[in-house]
């Protein structure tokens, strides 16, 4: 107590204050204060700013692609082109390449023009026939080598609409630019309109751009995410059925089992580390293991599914190791307390308990994994893949491409009309993360138990 | 111990079908190379697809020297089958290819690209000459009978008959194959017309002529051509390098500039008249031929007169076709392997 005696001599008398009355010095405080929240708030509304720029000029852009054009069109079905023979055998129907297709369509418009009074001056049935997409003959044929009986009849068909009619109609190309245009004449769009006043030509939701496969750039309006949604399923598939248990265990070791020494302390360090590193990394790993030594398939799910799990594993074990590690010490002393085994305590009290947190965790990792791009482009799942892989678990060896690498792929191509399919696979990839992290969420709140 | 159970045969199915997998042989051809024939290769494969019982070929970008270098790699079903190359394959890839055990690669010239010069639709119009490019994009240049640090600031100053407008060029990277010809075919030209070559070859520099300005005039552009169209759109006042295709499908965004008078197309191109263009080529490795399924068919149906012939969808596209397809058609019929390199 004698420090107080011999730091200070006694006080003086003090100025006589007022709570009521602020000092200069409480003024300052307040305003630094003030000063803060709206340096917070300021802050807050940048964040707000640019997530709702980003997201307006995405959707904006993008939402056109769920919307497409297409033509009905009666296509008399000519045995005379397509079953030249007549014997109707299918491999002599399947001689006919689609190119020999494509005379079908423009029949029909020459139809169209007699029958419905529609036609612009000068136009041949040929140049009509360029309004409908490349696509229309592919489906014809595919049509006609399914059903061969109907050589003969007329069938009615909803063809694509070309990509710059499509454009048309959604204010990306307009007579103006169509006079200036390469690709479409002012006169195909006149065309386009008289058909839209006949009925014959209607915008309507557009399916197969979630159901489709990539297309050439010969014909942006038939291009869709099928291919890449399914590479996607299935490489968080691979992740799922690797990363949760492989994390799991680990992590359940790490925590519950392994003695505290350095070898452990180092291990923990360097998942830490694992979990920081770049994405590319695991791109070039991959590379490296997967397809040059283990050869595995280049632009595989497989391989992407691997890739993924090597850099969910350390946010899947952290987030398991930091559940665990919540479950509070009494729970395991009483089950130890009671004659349980470590491993029952471990299995019958602390995961069921920890598991809403796991699931969590792993759903949060599996989010993150889907819209990784870097790794996959190394492995070779950038490139143009039409057909669908099978089903798994061959289909995992298959090649398939992956949703944000088919967001790179669009925004490289030269035809305007990828730019809107480019926004809509991006919004297609935001609604999957979206679900995701709203179950991830659901689960938190409805099973999640505090002490 | 349901959890473990489960642990344990997810294990055990994945461990079953990797190795089911490898077994596997693959049942679909596999492409790799330029970005520039791309777009060509998708639509013959897409094409392919569709019209023959083989799977969809699977067609990757990167560019023509790694497409090269993916080829060279071996024989083998994990190496790939056809490198697609917007220039000819150098006596280095050989070498590597011969060294891996790729001996007979079959070289098939399917058509040609022009490259063009393009601005802002609502800008001034250009006409250029080689000399124009040399003059305004080298970093230096003859005035008055010596070579001098490059004193250009607008078009006027380089060409009194150019627009006043401040020189501005987005010009490919040099990872491009298209890099290569606009150095070949316009900055050696130009360098060659101006009189600078001989002024370099007597100051004894060899490599004066390839040496571009760096003061912010020229710019590098490392991206494909969307990205060089968006920083045309950014800066209305610059010029832009393109492929000719790339420009006949933006032409309400473009507009062309002519080369010595002459305005790119695919009759110009196709005539020789049009100087700046190259030759498209993809390279098949003959030992994957027969082995691979769809390969042969694959390689006869991209230079079959339906796809690159002068109306097939890859003219329509912006290809100038081959006016010696029929050669090509029987080369590739043959499987004559190409010979080495003169």
């Amino acid at each position: 107590m004698t420090d107080l005696n011999t730091t200070g001599a006694a006080p003086g008398p003090r100025k006589k204050t007022s709570l009521m009355v602020q000092d200069a010095r409480t003024k300052k405080r307040n305003a630094a204060e003030k000063r803060f929240r709206l340096y917070g708030v300021l802050a807050i509304g940048i964040a707000v700013l640019a997530l709702v720029t980003l997201l307006a000029s995405v959707l904006i852009n993008g939402s056109s692609a769920f919307r497409q054009t297409f033509i009905t069109m009666d296509i008399y079905l000519d045995p005379a082109k397509l079953d030249k023979k007549g014997t109707g055998a299918i491999e002599d129907i399947a001689k006919v390449s689609t190119f020999g297709y494509a005379p079908l369509i423009q029949q029909a418009f020459e139809t169209v023009f007699e029958k419905d009074n529609i036609g612009v001056e000068g136009m041949t049935p040929k140049t009509a026939a360029e309004l409908i997409s490349p696509e229309g003959s592919a489906q014809l044929r595919r049509y006609v080598l399914a059903n061969p009986e109907e050589i003969g009849d007329t069938v009615s068909f909803d063809f694509l609409a070309g990509g710059r009619i499509d454009g048309y109609f959604k204010g990306r190309v307009t007579m103006a630019s169509a006079e200036l245009d390469s690709n479409v004449t002012p006169e195909q769009l006149q065309l386009a309109d008289q058909l839209k006043d006949a009925g014959v030509l209607r915008t309507k939701f557009n399916w197969d751009f979630l159901t489709n496969a990539d297309a050439s750039e010969n014909r942006p309006e038939a291009a869709g995410l099928g291919v890449a949604i399914i590479g996607s399923l299935y490489m968080m598939m691979v992740v799922l059925v690797l990363a949760l248990p492989i994390g799991v265990a680990a992590s359940i070791y790490l925590e519950e089992f392994a003695p505290k020494n350095r070898w452990t302390d180092i291990i923990e360090v360097n998942i830490a580390n694992l979990a920081a590193v770049p994405s590319i990394v695991f791109g070039i790993l991959g590379l490296a293991i997967f397809i040059n030594f283990a050869g595995l398939p280049k632009s595989a799910p497989i391989v992407g599914g691997l890739v993924l799990t090597l850099m969910t594993l350390p946010t899947i074990i952290i987030a398991t190791r930091a559940s665990l590690k919540s479950v509070p010490p009494s729970i395991r002393s009483a089950a130890l307390g009671i004659g349980a085994s470590k491993m029952q305590t471990v299995f019958h009290h602390v995961l069921p308990l920890a598991l809403p947190g796991i699931l969590t965790g792993t759903i949060l990792g599996l989010a993150q994994a889907l819209g990784e791009t870097a790794p996959l482009l190394l492995i070779g799942m950038v490139a143009f893949v039409r057909d669908f892989p099978g089903a798994p678990p061959e289909g995992l060896f298959d090649p398939a491409a992956a949703l944000p690498v088919q967001v790179y792929n669009w925004t490289q191509r030269a035809d305007p009309a990828f730019v809107e399919r480019a926004q809509g696979a991006i919004i297609t990839l935001l609604v999957f993360l979206l679900i995701m992290n709203t179950v991830a969420i659901i689960l938190r709140r409805r099973f999640e138990r505090r002490w | 111990m349901s959890f473990m159970k489960i642990a344990t045969s997810a294990f055990a199915i994945t461990a079953v079908t990797a190795t089911a997998g490898v077994a596997q042989s693959r049942d679909n051809v596999q492409i790799a190379g330029s970005s520039t024939v791309l777009p060509y290769a998708t639509i013959v494969a897409e094409a392919f697809g569709e019209n023959f019982d083989f799977p969809t070929p699977v067609v990757e970008g990167g560019g023509s020297g790694a497409g090269r270098k993916a080829l060279c790699e071996g024989v083998g079903e994990n190496t790939i089958d056809i490198a697609n190359s917007s220039s000819r394959i150098k006596q280095s890839d050989i070498d590597t290819c011969t060294a891996n055990g790729v001996t007979e690669v079959m070289e098939v010239r399917f058509g040609y690209d022009g490259i063009v010069f393009a601005s802002d639709i609502n800008g001034p119009a250009f006409a250029f000459t080689p000399s124009d490019w040399y003059n305004a994009l080298a970093a230096q240049v003859m005035v008055d009978g010596a070579l001098v640090a490059n004193p250009n600031a607008a078009w006027s100053d380089v060409n009194a008959e150019l627009p006043a407008q401040d020189i501005l060029a987005f010009i490919p990277g040099t990872k491009h194959g298209t890099r290569e010809v606009f150095d070949e075919k316009v900055i050696a030209a130009g360098c060659e017309a101006t009189g600078a070559a001989a002024a370099f070859e007597a100051a004894g520099d060899e490599d004066g002529c390839n040496m571009l300005r760096t003061d912010g005039v020229s710019v590098d552009i490392d991206g494909d051509y969307t990205e060089t169209l968006a920083r045309l759109a950014a800066n209305p006042e610059a010029v832009g390098v393109f492929g000719l295709s790339f420009y006949e499908n933006n032409t309400d965004k473009l507009q062309v500039a002519t080369m010595d008078g002459v305005v790119p197309t695919t009759e110009s191109v196709a005539s020789g008249d049009y100087p700046v263009s190259r030759p498209l080529y993809f390279y098949v490795k003959n030992a994957h031929l027969g082995v691979i399924p769809g390969l042969k068919e694959y390689v006869e149906f991209f230079v079959s007169d339906d796809m690159a012939g002068p109306d097939g969808p890859l003219a329509a596209y912006g290809l100038v076709s081959d006016p010696e397809l029929a050669m090509v058609q029987e080369m590739v019929a043959a499987e004559t392997p190409m010979g080495p390199l003169e």
